[in-house]
């Protein structure tokens, strides 16, 4: 009998990606943001969390999937990280499931670019795929500042 | 870690800092009986708390330095630097150990022999000096006899302050009774007065008397103080943060409904949660004297290894300051002291030879001012050197030769802030190699300070730095722009400008594709803050022809004007960081949360000049050269601000606003006269005043109309450091006219006439009317 973790999934595009439930705070509905001009795109607002000031990023930009319907409200899924809260806006939020660690697999080939990099591995559920994502990596925007500083200097 | 071993590093760090400022006072009045007595009395305290908590090496480098010190306060020996020096040695070793027993509970490997040996030479040496050479075994045997008689009160003789002392001097214990419970004392840790009862050598009221006596004599001992953490003061000015943010939707919400008993109670919980923020905020506030008290030490150990001679003078060492802007100014102002004693002050024989006191002046001066607080380091040395700084910013192309001889002094001083500038002749390891000024300037300014220096040449350096009192809570303007809102701090503010919306097609120009403002005849540069934050991205057209609004603020010294949708109000906002994710962006400074429970951006106004390039150097020359031209082509027609008054039987008077200092009221009971000129007291000197309608009346006869409420308006005029007042009716307004001026001088006091608002207005000239009534006043000013 192999370790057995519990994720928290949620949808975006059609897929299914899930993190660790110790990662996530709380997860709550769409809240009013306040843009940040200036801003990298992934990086939809900020949201006040009872007197706490926290910064939005939509998934699916950050993940490079094509962009949410008009008119369908994302939902927060505030995830705890080394700089404090950070909430990322998923399409829906899913149940909790107790995966199996032996039944972790390297990512599929169709996963592309940053996706590819963040996904840590892809668990098989019965008749879907839960991808693993590695929130610390997915809420250090470093790698965008870099490509961005790139381009403007 | 044990309490006690807790209590003891707290209360012996303390005193150590403590120590470091006694000893360099006492090496400028060494007979202080009472200055030595103290000292004595601190390394007393912690070589004694060392040796019951079992720091044996400590013990041995604290009794070393009290051996020496027990020498110095019985007479035997004088202090001189080389003793002050070895006694700041013992300090600086006592503190490290210290250091090492919070990081391992215990005292070190360091024996430090080397010291206490050297302590002991300071003894001999000294000794064999004056007495020729009296033997080193004689000279240990009194000084143990010095250290033993130094543990009793006996040879401390009674001391007042301590409840030992008051019985003593009342006769209520005998000296050898307190001795003994002294020696028990030393053993535990038990009250004085406990023992002496337990003792049964004095009885419980006489100690409990002698106890309020001692608090009542030493105030400090008897105020109600406690030592709070840290943190817990920062999680209370969290709460209270919040509780404000609370109060500001409560009060939203109060104004929109009608129950009156809610807004009622909303108000009193308005004035209490103001009143909490007030003291919460005062919890935090620590004197700026606990940075400026290792400054003594600091400039006597620099100026002793430099061979100068330097004073430093304090003043306004109880000026409060947030703890976390004491934190941030700590190193800036260490780095100028620093500066100062190395850079600005001169060696003693250059200064005896331009006829200085050879002692160097250095002077810290703290105090609130509109509130901010500042801070002024001031040294009397050499002052800034103009040319060479000029000359080396061209070497380095920062400016260019045409640039340099356009800047001002002041300007050309602020270039010693940038990066990598230095002009020290020589590099020494304590400045001129170019880190630390620019330093000092982001330091300053990331908390929202300024810093500006300004210098004479042969008569010293003042560098002045200006802070705010605290960074959690601060007032600040709500504007919005493409459909945001944001706040801009207060302190960077200026003032506002409302172009209406026919004249905002005049009101702004451009210069090389960039938009000014003329505003009172100089040039604003503009910023519009939609266009800088690229907020119509999304498409959303640019709105119907409206006012313009302007907020005027500064940044860096500089000026420039942001152009904004809407101004909406003053609010006490608390600044909230914002996630790492955003931290690149120079624009903010924060974020805070409105009474609708959203969020706002902070605006840094600096990041954004910045960002806007709109105080560039070459902005700067372009606008410069501009301005001279409008200059020049205004010169025909000049327009400028007049301030129009009514006087007598001439009727409407235009002055040019340029020639106004002030405009006072004084009740008619302040006229005085000083021989048949009428003046008043203004300022602390006597200023004359002058009636105009007197001046102007044809027949002689005057005007009543001032004194009629009892209150005279007056305009005051300077020149050479001389005021007078002038006295109109009344004051109408200020005006911004294109003066063209007719008939001009046709009666004396008058420069001529011009059309302001429509109506024939004679220019006064000011400096010709003072010296038709007063004749002698340029002159008697000048000699003055």
């Amino acid at each position: 009998m192999g370790a057995s973790q519990q994720f928290c999934t949620f949808f975006l595009d059609g897929h299914v990606f899930g993190t660790p439930v110790p990662k996530v705070q709380e997860v709550i509905l769409h809240q009013e943001m306040t843009r940040v001009p200036l801003a990298p795109d992934v990086v939809s607002g900020l949201i006040n969390l009872r007197g706490q000031i926290v910064s939005a990023i939509d998934l699916r930009r950050r993940l490079g999937l094509p962009e949410r319907p008009e008119g369908q409200l994302p939902m927060n899924v505030v995830v705890r990280t080394s700089d404090g809260a950070v909430s990322l806006l998923v399409d829906e939020i899913g149940d909790v499931i107790e995966v199996e660690e032996e039944t972790l697999e390297s990512p599929p080939e169709t996963l592309q670019g940053f996706a590819r990099e963040v996904v840590r591995g892809v668990y098989k559920l019965s008749g879907r795929l839960l991808l693993a994502l590695d929130i610390d990596r997915v809420v250090d925007l470093r790698d965008l500042e870099k490509s961005k500083a790139g381009r403007e200097f | 870690m044990d309490e006690i071993v807790k209590d003891f590093l707290i209360e012996s760090g303390e005193n150590l800092d403590r120590l470091d400022q006694e000893l360099v006072k006492l090496e400028s009045e060494p007979s202080s009986k009472e200055l030595l007595a103290g000292i004595f009395r601190t390394i007393h305290t912690i070589k004694g708390s060392c040796g019951f908590l079992g720091f044996k090496r400590l013990e041995k480098v604290a009794h070393a330095g009290e051996s020496l010190l027990s020498r110095l306060r019985d007479g035997e020996l004088t202090l001189n630097a080389e003793i002050t020096s070895g006694l700041l040695a013992m300090v600086d070793a006592v503190r490290s150990m210290l250091g090492k027993i919070r990081e391992t509970e215990q005292d070190g490997e360091d024996e430090y022999g080397e010291l206490i040996a050297r302590l002991g030479e300071l003894q001999g040496k000294e000794e064999s000096a004056k007495a020729g050479g009296a033997e080193q075994s004689a000279a240990a045997a009194r000084k143990e006899g010095a250290t033993s008689t130094g543990k009793t009160a006996g040879g401390d003789g009674p001391d007042p302050t301590k409840i030992g002392g008051v019985l003593i001097e009342r006769g209520h214990v005998r000296p050898e009774d307190l001795a003994s419970a002294l020696e028990a004392q030393e053993l535990g840790r038990r009250k004085i007065g406990e023992i002496l009862v337990a003792q049964g050598a004095a009885r419980p009221e006489d100690v409990l008397a002698a106890q309020q006596a001692v608090q009542s004599r030493n105030p400090e001992a008897a105020a109600e103080t406690i030592r709070v953490g840290v943190n817990l003061l920062d999680r209370l000015m969290n709460l209270v943060g919040e509780l404000v943010l609370a109060r500001n939707q409560l009060l939203q919400f109060s104004n929109s409904t009608q129950d009156a008993g809610f807004q009622a109670v909303s108000q009193r919980m308005n004035l209490i949660a103001t009143e909490l923020q007030e003291e919460v905020m005062k919890t935090r506030m620590q004197p700026i004297g606990n940075v400026w008290n290792k400054f003594p030490r600091t400039v006597r150990d620099l100026a002793l290894g430099c061979g100068k001679d330097v004073r430093l003078e304090m003043e306004g060492q109880d000026t409060e300051l947030d703890r976390t802007i004491i934190e941030a100014i700590k190193d800036p102002l260490t780095h100028l002291v620093r500066n100062c004693v190395d850079h600005g002050i001169e060696a003693p024989e250059t200064r005896k030879q331009v006829g200085k006191p050879v002692t160097g002046v250095l002077k810290l001066r703290a105090f609130h001012e509109g509130g901010q607080v500042n801070i002024e380091i001031t040294d009397d040395g050499a002052g800034l050197n103009v040319a060479r700084i000029r000359e080396k910013a061209i070497e380095r192309g920062v400016i260019s030769a045409q640039q340099a001889g356009r800047m001002s002094d002041r300007d050309i001083f602020n270039l010693i802030f940038l990066p990598g500038f230095s002009t020290a002749e020589k590099v020494t390891n304590v400045s001129g190699r170019g880190v630390g000024m620019d330093v000092v300037k982001t330091n300053v300014e990331k908390i929202g300070g300024t810093v500006d220096v300004q210098s004479t040449a042969g008569r010293g350096t003042t560098v002045k730095i200006k802070i705010p009192l605290t960074l959690a809570i601060i007032p600040a303007l709500m504007v919005t722009s493409g459909g945001e809102r944001f706040a801009i701090p207060q302190v960077s503010l200026l003032e506002l400008v409302r172009l209406e919306a026919g004249d905002s097609g005049k009101g702004i120009e451009m210069v090389q594709g960039a938009p000014v403002h003329r505003l009172r005849g100089r040039l604003l540069p503009l910023v519009h803050l939609d266009r800088e934050l690229q907020l119509h991205i999304g498409g959303n057209k640019k709105k119907a022809e409206g006012p313009t609004n302007i907020v005027v603020v500064q940044a860096d010294g500089r000026e420039f004007g942001l152009v904004v949708d809407e101004i909406t109000d003053t609010e006490e906002i608390v600044v909230k960081p914002m996630g790492k994710q955003l931290k690149g962006i120079s624009a903010y400074s924060g974020a805070t949360i409105m009474g609708d429970g959203r969020v706002a951006l902070i605006l840094d106004i600096l990041g954004l000049a910045q960002r806007a390039q709109v105080i560039s150097e070459a902005r700067e020359a372009a606008l410069a050269e501009k301005d001279e031209a409008g200059k020049k082509e205004e010169a025909g027609t000049r327009r400028q601000a007049l301030l129009l008054v009514q006087c007598g039987e001439q009727g409407r008077m235009a002055i040019p606003l340029a020639l106004v200092s002030r405009l006072e009221e004084f009740p008619a009971t302040a006229i005085e006269m000083a021989g048949a000129q009428e003046v008043t007291q203004y300022r602390g000197n006597i200023m004359p005043l002058i009636r105009l309608s007197r001046v102007f009346a044809s027949s002689g006869k005057e005007s009543t109309v001032a004194s009629q409420d009892g209150r005279l308006q007056v305009v005051v005029y300077s020149e050479a450091g001389r005021s007078v007042g002038l006295v109109v009716d009344r004051i109408v307004d200020i005006v911004d006219e294109t003066l063209t001026v007719q008939n001009p001088a046709e009666r004396k006091g008058v420069l001529g006439s011009s059309v302001i608002q429509r109506r024939v207005t004679d220019l006064l000239d000011v400096p010709g009317v003072v010296r038709e009534v007063i004749p002698g006043f340029a002159e008697s000013a000048a000699r003055l």
